[in-house]
């Protein structure tokens, strides 16, 4: 008790003696952050990429990748059996939705042995098992959520999402295998959450997918829209999948002529994910005609979805 | 009482004991933030371009801000860029000042300047910061003269022992007026740009910069515009290609 009051007095003075005379700014963080709460997405990035059919903007596809992607058809999702599908792991940074966090302690010991991320109405959500259990075997069941596993790192929430059944990394249709592998960084800094993705699979993508995004604390609860109810969108039951002959998608050059981009940045090469692209397109590019629709939203910027403080 | 009087008592008795800080705490007292660097960013490092491609790796069409809060006043200075106008004024690395090099696609040259100076080095636009964790003694009347990469403090942050690792922390102020986006959309001299520097492995191999940046501008922006540009390392300036600034592309 006496020794508890001592440090508490010291704790502050001992602090100055510390740092005051060091000769540049430092500041000491802890090792683990808050992690449960409402995070709202912030969504200034471009990380969707779901606006056309064909757009593999920023992805390293293998061929077979590139093919199944084409032979994808959106209307599948109008399939009674298919609209409550939902999306994979990777859809927690691609979706639009922030994320809502809790924490599951060990009664006895307070430790904690989980954070569960929500499910969305299009999303499994996710758990984070914090205990130090073994992953399963890997003839285990594969889900959609798959199995995630965590440890406190460098002051930033690492995990790992492996037992993924296969799926899209993008609503475009763009496949990922069940031999994908998820590596999350959660980084927080302030109010500001920064979830970096690194999505590896050995089928469909050459190099990773890489990609971050920024969520703000929300003060107040995310409000989630209420679970998917499938409904009749014109086809019954028995029809066959939608699909395209890969060769034959008709928006292969919807997103190339909208914007002028380069074919094989929109099909997803890898070449195109470094600086050195740019220097290769230079002098064949063409700047699209001005912007005359939808050219943003200015004036009082509000999200559209969930709150942010 | 006596419990407090007696705390506080030990607890001056301890703190006059770290008059060993001058053995205990030397060290860290002299240190320079090089030495006691929590992460080493140090190297060559190229940007890895999975996110906001269309408005990075090509030029968007003029009047498109999409994903930018922008405030109302921003508006027409963005349906209005003119780029040949940038050219006649010398201003063709509006677009690179620090509210939006970090984003530019291409290489980082990251050195220590001095033990208390972060030197970092683009090759697009052939630009300079130098992220300083100590204060100048004296502001020079040159130093409060806006510049494209303004002033940028920087304090790391450890991560509290035993664990390892930590942040690299920058608020840069004294901006040029510059460009968001390569298509005009503008941010004023009165803007800041918070940034964290952290680290990560990749999987495979290799190592991942990540700059989670907010900017903050009173004048054309509504709400902070966030973005996470990444990097990943190289093992040396092989690929270094330094490209003067360009207006257009």
């Amino acid at each position: 008790m006496l020794i508890d009051l001592v440090v508490r007095r010291c704790a502050p003075a001992l602090i100055v003696v510390l740092f005051a005379g060091t000769a540049f700014a430092q500041a000491v963080l802890p090792s683990e952050f808050e992690f449960a709460g409402s995070w709202g997405p912030i969504g200034t990035e471009d990380v969707q990429n779901d606006s056309v059919p064909v757009d593999y903007l920023g992805l390293a596809l293998t061929e077979e990748g590139r093919m199944r992607a084409l032979s994808y058809d959106e209307s599948q999702k109008s399939m009674i059996e298919r609209q409550c599908q939902g999306w994979g792991a990777s859809y927690a940074v691609l979706g639009p939705f922030g994320l809502r966090v809790s924490r599951q302690s060990d009664p006895t010991t307070n430790r904690v042995v989980s954070y569960t991320i929500d499910a969305w109405e299009d999303w499994m959500g996710m758990t984070i098992w914090m205990d130090g259990r073994p992953r399963p075997s890997e003839y285990a069941l594969h889900t959609q959520a798959g199995f995630t596993t965590g440890r406190w790192e460098g002051g930033a929430l690492a995990a790992r999402t492996t037992h993924m059944q296969a799926g899209f990394i993008r609503k475009t249709g763009v496949p990922l295998s069940d031999q994908a592998t998820i590596d999350w960084r959660f980084f927080r800094h302030g109010d500001v959450l920064t979830v970096l993705m690194v999505a590896r699979d050995p089928i469909y993508l050459v190099e990773p997918e890489i990609v971050s995004k920024g969520f703000r604390l929300s003060k107040t609860p995310l409000d989630f829209r209420d679970p998917c109810v499938p409904g009749y969108e014109g086809r019954e039951p028995g029809d066959g999948v939608p699909h395209f002959a890969p060769d034959e998608n008709p928006f292969l050059e919807e997103f190339i002529k909208l914007y002028h981009l380069p074919r094989e940045a929109v099909l997803g090469y890898r070449e195109t994910l470094y600086p050195e692209y740019r220097k290769k397109i230079k002098d064949t590019y063409v700047p699209p005609p001005p912007c005359s629709a939808d050219c943003g939203v200015a004036g009082n910027f509000v999200l559209r979805r969930g709150p942010t403080p | 009482m006596r419990r407090s009087l007696v705390a506080t008592a030990a607890c001056l008795l301890a703190l006059a004991g770290l008059g060993a800080p001058a053995s205990l705490f030397a060290q860290r007292q002299g240190a320079s933030a090089r030495d006691a660097a929590p992460i080493d960013l140090t190297g060559y490092w190229v940007s890895y371009v999975t996110e906001n491609w269309r408005y990075r790796m090509v030029t968007p069409a003029k009047g498109e801000y999409r994903r930018i809060p922008v405030s109302p006043a921003a508006v027409p200075i963005i349906n209005a860029w003119d780029p040949s106008a940038d050219d006649r004024a010398g201003n063709q690395c509006k677009s690179y000042g620090a509210g939006a090099i970090m984003n530019v696609p291409g290489r980082l040259h990251i050195t220590w300047q001095d033990a208390d100076t972060l030197r970092i080095e683009t090759d697009a636009g052939k630009q300079t910061r130098l992220l300083r964790f100590s204060a100048p003694a004296e502001k020079s009347a040159s130093a409060s003269k806006p510049t494209w990469q303004g002033e940028s403090v920087a304090r790391w942050e450890q991560v509290a022992a035993p664990e390892k690792g930590g942040s690299l922390r920058v608020v840069t102020s004294n901006m040029r007026a510059g460009y968001l986006r390569k298509n005009g959309v503008p941010y004023s001299e009165r803007a800041t740009v918070s940034e964290h520097f952290d680290l990560t492995p990749i999987p495979d191999g290799g190592e991942l910069l990540l700059i989670t940046t907010v900017v903050e501008d009173p004048v054309y922006l509504n709400a902070p515009y966030v973005t996470s540009p990444h990097f990943k390392k190289e093992p040396d300036g092989s690929k270094w290609d330094p490209t003067p600034c360009s207006s257009t592309w």
